[in-house]
This record gives C-alpha cells, structure tokens and sequence, in this order.
C-alpha cells in the first residue's frame, strides 16, 4: 500500500501552516503504519483539539475527533470495549499534558495498549500562540510578552514515573528515527508514549526568533543527541533523544478480562 | 551495488506550501522553489534517491520513485 492510501486526499492540501512539523508527524505515522503493514480497518485514532488533533480528519482510519484533552479518556473507552483494535492518540503539548494531564498519567498508570504520540511545538498554535507547559522559560509567547517564568515538563521523565512502558523521543528533523520508534511504540504491548519535537515556524517560532521552518529543523539537529552518545556525554545540556524505556507489564485490557473471568464465575 | 537513479520525483504542486524544507536539506541540492513558491526538481540526475524529501515533508507532496535495476 502506497502512504497515500491510508488518507482522505479530499481533505488536501492540509490546514497546517507552511512548514509545520505536525505534517512531518503525519508523514512519519503513516509509513510507520504502512511498514507494520497494519489493515486500516483495525486502527482507530482519537484526538482532542489543537492544530495538532486535526490529524485525525487526514487519516483514513476509524476517527474520533473529541474534546480538549479527553482524546486519551475517549481512546480508553474505545480499547476496553474492543481490545483487538490498535488505537492511536495524537496530541499536542497542551492537549496532552495541560487540560488532558490528568488522563495521560493515569493510562500511563493502568498501563492501557494505547499509543499515544505528543506532537510537542511547544505553544498553543491554533489560538494564537499562548505559551504552554512545555514552552519552559525564558520564551517570548502571547500571553508572555515579557518572557516565561514556568519551567517546562519533561515529557519522558514525566511518562516513565507515571508508569508508561514504552517512552521514546525524537524530532520531525529525524524522521527515519521517528518512524522507527513509532513502528516500535505501535508494536508493544501497553502505554507507549512517542514524543515528537515539532517546529511551529508561525507563533513558536516567530516570536523567539528561532528563524524559519528549516532553521528550527536545524536547531533540533544542533541541540539534539541520542541517548548513550558522546556528543551528550560531553554536553548534557543537549536534548537527549532514542528510546528511555521499553519494558513489560501486565495489560489494562488483559488484567480487566480477568474480572470479567473471576465474576462470571460466581 | 549499482547507483541509485532517479525515475521520476512527484511533487503535488496543489500540496507543496513552499515551506523549503525539502530544499534545504537534500544532500545533492536537487530541488528549488519556483517563481510561485513550489517546489520543483531542477537537477534529477543527481538525486541518489535518499528520500529525505519525502519523508520529511511536512505537506506529503513529494513521492520518489527509483528507476528499475537493468
């Protein structure tokens, strides 16, 4: 199957603004798919609200395009009602762990078979560009004009103490590695989280002066470094990237099918 | 191994943004933006089909297609 086979091409060209990473995400979700050689029958995508959960309108999957932050409450009803379908939860940074923070640490927690991808730009784009809880300090945002004070989460660190199985991340300038990890992250058996450090040419990176969409792509090469690296051992203040946890425990869905045995039962 | 060639790089006009993203990053300089802020091949002999391209196109207009080994 060719990529474009797994879209509604009606919808093109895409709403995203020129140079958008979140295109790039699309672009790197659907060869993942296609290289998995998953049946688009079996797949069901949800997303909340934002520039970023457009993507499931793009995607000739099973959609739900729900509300701000409850993508991830909305794809833990679907799972439980069908475990068999692979469910696919693109969020942006705000949707995910601003208004939806609450649902993201309690499925990492259940540890649900759900894939849920942070497309982090960093900003709310599609209002106008408020800063978020990933914009971290010292950034220049609409709703900061003198600058941020809040520091940022860390999307991995935050993942793996919530109990996520799988956590990985990379950038739209590493597009290769972002498709391994997402063919990865769809593969395992539990949460799996996949941060994806996405430019946001027009408000992220406007106001803090970080160039064009090329430029913020050149930024993520410089700043970034793979986990285990030289080039972060010798300088710890880069971005690290690569898969931070990869391990097994037992499923949401699995453990519930054991209730529903042991009641059954009585 | 042979060298990869080129067949032919499908560039959805209607898609592409101009973003320049496939033009900065190519590592044999294949592509440039148009008078209307398109993307389009100017030098397809010598594209190694890497797909860089393609992969990181934030619009999905671009698709490579590799000539058939003889």
């Amino acid at each position: 199957m060719a990529v474009t086979d797994y879209l509604r091409e009606r919808f093109f060209p895409h709403m995203w603004c020129p140079g958008c990473g979140h295109g790039t995400v699309l672009n790197s979700l659907l060869r993942a798919i296609e290289e998995l050689g998953l049946n688009k029958n079996n797949i069901v995508m949800t997303s909340g609200i934002g520039c970023s959960a457009r993507i499931s309108g793009y995607v000739d999957f099973h959609s739900l395009h729900t509300i701000h932050g409850r993508a991830l409450a909305f794809a833990t009803g679907v799972k439980l009602s069908k475990p068999g379908l692979k469910l696919l939860v693109p969020m942006g940074d705000g949707d995910a762990l601003a208004i939806g923070g609450n649902h993201f640490i309690h499925a990492a927690r259940r540890n649900i078979d759900i894939t849920a991808i942070i497309m982090n730009n960093r900003i709310y784009g599609m209002t106008g560009g408020q800063f978020s809880p990933l914009s971290g300090p010292g950034k220049k945002a609409t709703t900061a004009p003198y600058l941020t004070i809040d520091r940022e989460f860390d999307i991995v660190e935050l993942a793996k103490a919530a109990g996520a199985t799988f956590v990985a991340r990379s950038t739209t300038y590493h597009a290769k590695e972002s498709i391994e990890f997402l063919k990865k992250a769809i593969d395992h058996k539990g949460f799996s989280v996949v941060e994806i450090l996405s430019q946001c040419p027009t408000h992220y990176g406007r106001k803090n002066k970080e160039g064009d969409a090329p430029q913020m792509l050149e930024n993520y090469r410089n700043n970034t470094a793979k986990i285990g690296s030289k080039a972060l051992a010798d300088d710890p203040s880069l971005i690290a990237r690569g898969i931070f946890v990869d391990v097994e425990r037992p499923e949401y869905c699995q453990e519930y099918d054991q209730i529903i045995e042991r009641a059954m039962k009585e | 191994m042979a060298k990869a060639r080129l067949k032919e790089q499908k560039i959805i006009r209607d898609w592409c943004k101009g973003c320049g993203i496939c033009i900065a990053f190519c590592p044999k300089k294949v592509l440039e933006l148009d008078a209307e802020d398109k993307a389009v091949t100017v030098r397809p002999e010598d594209c190694i089909c890497c797909r860089l391209c393609e992969l990181r196109c934030p619009d999905l207009a671009i698709e490579v297609f590799k000539q058939e080994e003889e």
